[in-house]
């Protein structure tokens, strides 16, 4: 337990020191939301259909903008090896990064996207379902990154490869995210898209871990 | 020939497409077979000549 | 005798030396009499016209878009699991045959869907999965291009099959639930009832026959080609030391 406490807290101070990691996500998520009426038109009632859709598209790629760097410098400097010889299973490992990934670029978005909800001209019934669905989404967002991450470590310029590889595995969480939203919005029944949503984050929780673990000990082999 | 009626382009595109695309699998499959096959040749006559 | 003694490189360049003649015959054959036969001898259906004859290339090249992405899959989890380098070239060899047949069930879908659906696209469950297949298989190969180790480039490329495959499968129910779609019901069937009539049925069976061997004869020589390079990169790795 002491490990675990250690290393999470390790990952937060150097997301929170190495040049505001977290609140650059943060500002890349406002600025693809703020894009979007430049590209769309100031048009309310056209926004506030798009909205949902914008929201969690904009979060997907914030969370997708830091991925990169999870593994990236602890491979360089041989970190990973180290604690990779630690009696902490190397899966651990992965999940408390992925926690920490998610702590310092998924919660801000949660916490921010209901304000930038009411610029898109939100419905008013889809706040607290645009708060749930992303606070029980983002997590499978930085876990199946967590598998592009390792799967990408060693590779030079590998930042692109890693999104043509994480993007299409973000696509059941984005519909279901997006679908809870919209449900809200229009008055629908939202319990469907959401009991699913919930379904591919536990599933991600569970699984995703163990293949990323296995990536990161193929390179390291 | 047969009478494709007012679909005749639709056809014809389809179908030529996919012979464009399957033929061109194809020759970029063998020409890369062959220059690999006599690039082993080449390494092997040299080694044990 | 077993299947594993297939996975020793020179018992395999010898039995695909002596088979794949038989099945670029097969496949050429196939692919003849089906393709012309559809093409020229079946009557128009009764709602689509004559753009029936587009299911002769369309339905096989989908089934096997799909089935080469299996096949991937399966030879991924034996190299994972047993090691045989046969086994991850395999995978490998499929990778680009498997993204020609996508792309071409998705050119011949879409422009039967113009005079049919009134559009070339359409946001249909069917036609999105196969988007995200096609960029299941792009990220694949790129994947196999960007590491220079063989056996690492084969390791990791094996595990993101397994994660593909199940997030592939995943897609497509949750792309159900967010479009109901236009497409056609299954073509092919068991059940008598479902599938097209028997006027086009043999030939289409026969352009799934050929389409099926053509794949066969690609991937046997693809695979045969990257043997052959992985045993130039290792004579050559001598020759410098």
């Amino acid at each position: 337990m002491n490990a675990t406490l250690a290393i999470l807290s390790r990952e937060l101070r150097l997301a929170l020191r190495s040049g505001g990691g977290a609140g650059l996500g943060l500002a890349f998520f406002l600025m693809v939301v703020m894009l979007i009426p430049f590209g769309v038109g100031p048009v309310p009632h056209l926004l506030a259909q798009i909205a949902p859709g914008t929201l969690w598209i904009a979060a997907l790629l914030a969370c997708l903008l830091s991925l990169d760097r999870l593994f990236q410098a602890d491979f360089e400097d041989g970190t990973l090896d180290i604690l990779a010889l630690s009696p902490m299973p190397l899966e651990g490992l992965v999940a408390i990064k992925a926690f920490a990934h998610w702590l310092t670029t998924g919660l801000p978005l949660v916490i921010a996207a209901p304000i930038l909800g009411i610029t898109l001209n939100l419905a008013d019934s889809a706040y607290w379902w645009l708060v749930i669905s992303l606070a029980v989404g983002t997590p499978a967002l930085s876990f199946l990154g967590a598998i592009g991450a390792a799967l990408t470590v060693g590779i030079r310029r590998g930042g692109l490869l890693l999104s043509l590889l994480v993007l299409p595995l973000y696509i059941p969480t984005l519909i279901f995210g997006a679908r809870c939203v919209t449900s809200a919005s229009e008055g629908m029944d939202v319990m469907p898209a959401f009991q699913l949503l919930a379904g591919v984050t536990l599933f991600t929780l569970a699984l995703t871990p163990i293949a990323a673990a296995a990536a990161l000990r193929m390179h390291m082999r | 020939m047969p009478d494709l009626g007012k679909y005749g382009a639709t056809i014809l595109t389809a179908y030529s497409a996919t012979i464009i695309l399957v033929v061109a699998m194809v020759v970029l499959s063998v020409v890369r077979a062959r220059k690999v096959k006599r690039q082993l040749a080449e390494l092997e006559a040299r080694r044990n000549g | 005798m077993s299947i594993w003694e297939f996975a020793n490189p020179v018992r395999f360049m010898r039995l695909t030396g002596k088979v794949l003649p038989w099945i670029t015959a097969l496949a050429i054959g196939c692919l003849a009499v089906g393709l012309i036969w559809g093409f020229f001898f079946t009557p128009e259906a009764e709602n689509f016209g004559s753009t029936v004859k587009i299911i002769y290339i369309h339905v096989p090249a989908a089934t096997l878009a799909i089935n080469a992405w299996g096949l991937m899959f399966v030879a991924s989890l034996i190299w994972l699991i047993r090691r045989h380098h046969v086994s991850a070239l395999v995978a490998r060899a499929a990778a680009p045959v498997g993204m020609t047949l996508t792309l071409v069930a998705l050119i011949t879908g879409a422009t039967w869907g113009q005079p049919m659906w009134g559009t070339y696209w359409e946001w249909d469950p069917r036609l999105t999965s196969f988007l995200v297949l096609l960029i299941f298989y792009l990220g694949y190969m790129a994947l196999w291009e960007a590491i220079d180790e063989p056996d690492k480039a084969a390791d990791l490329t094996s595990v993101l099959a397994m994660v593909g495959t199940v997030f592939a499968v995943i897609s497509r129910y949750a792309v159900n639930f967010w479009n109901q779609g236009l497409h056609q019901g299954a073509s092919l069937s068991l059940d008598k009832e479902e599938h097209v009539s028997d006027v086009y049925y043999v030939p289409l069976l026969l352009t799934l026959a050929g389409f099926f061997f053509l794949f066969l004869a690609l991937v046997l020589l693809r695979t045969g080609t990257e043997i052959r390079a992985r045993r130039i990169k290792a004579l050559q790795l001598q020759e410098v030391n």
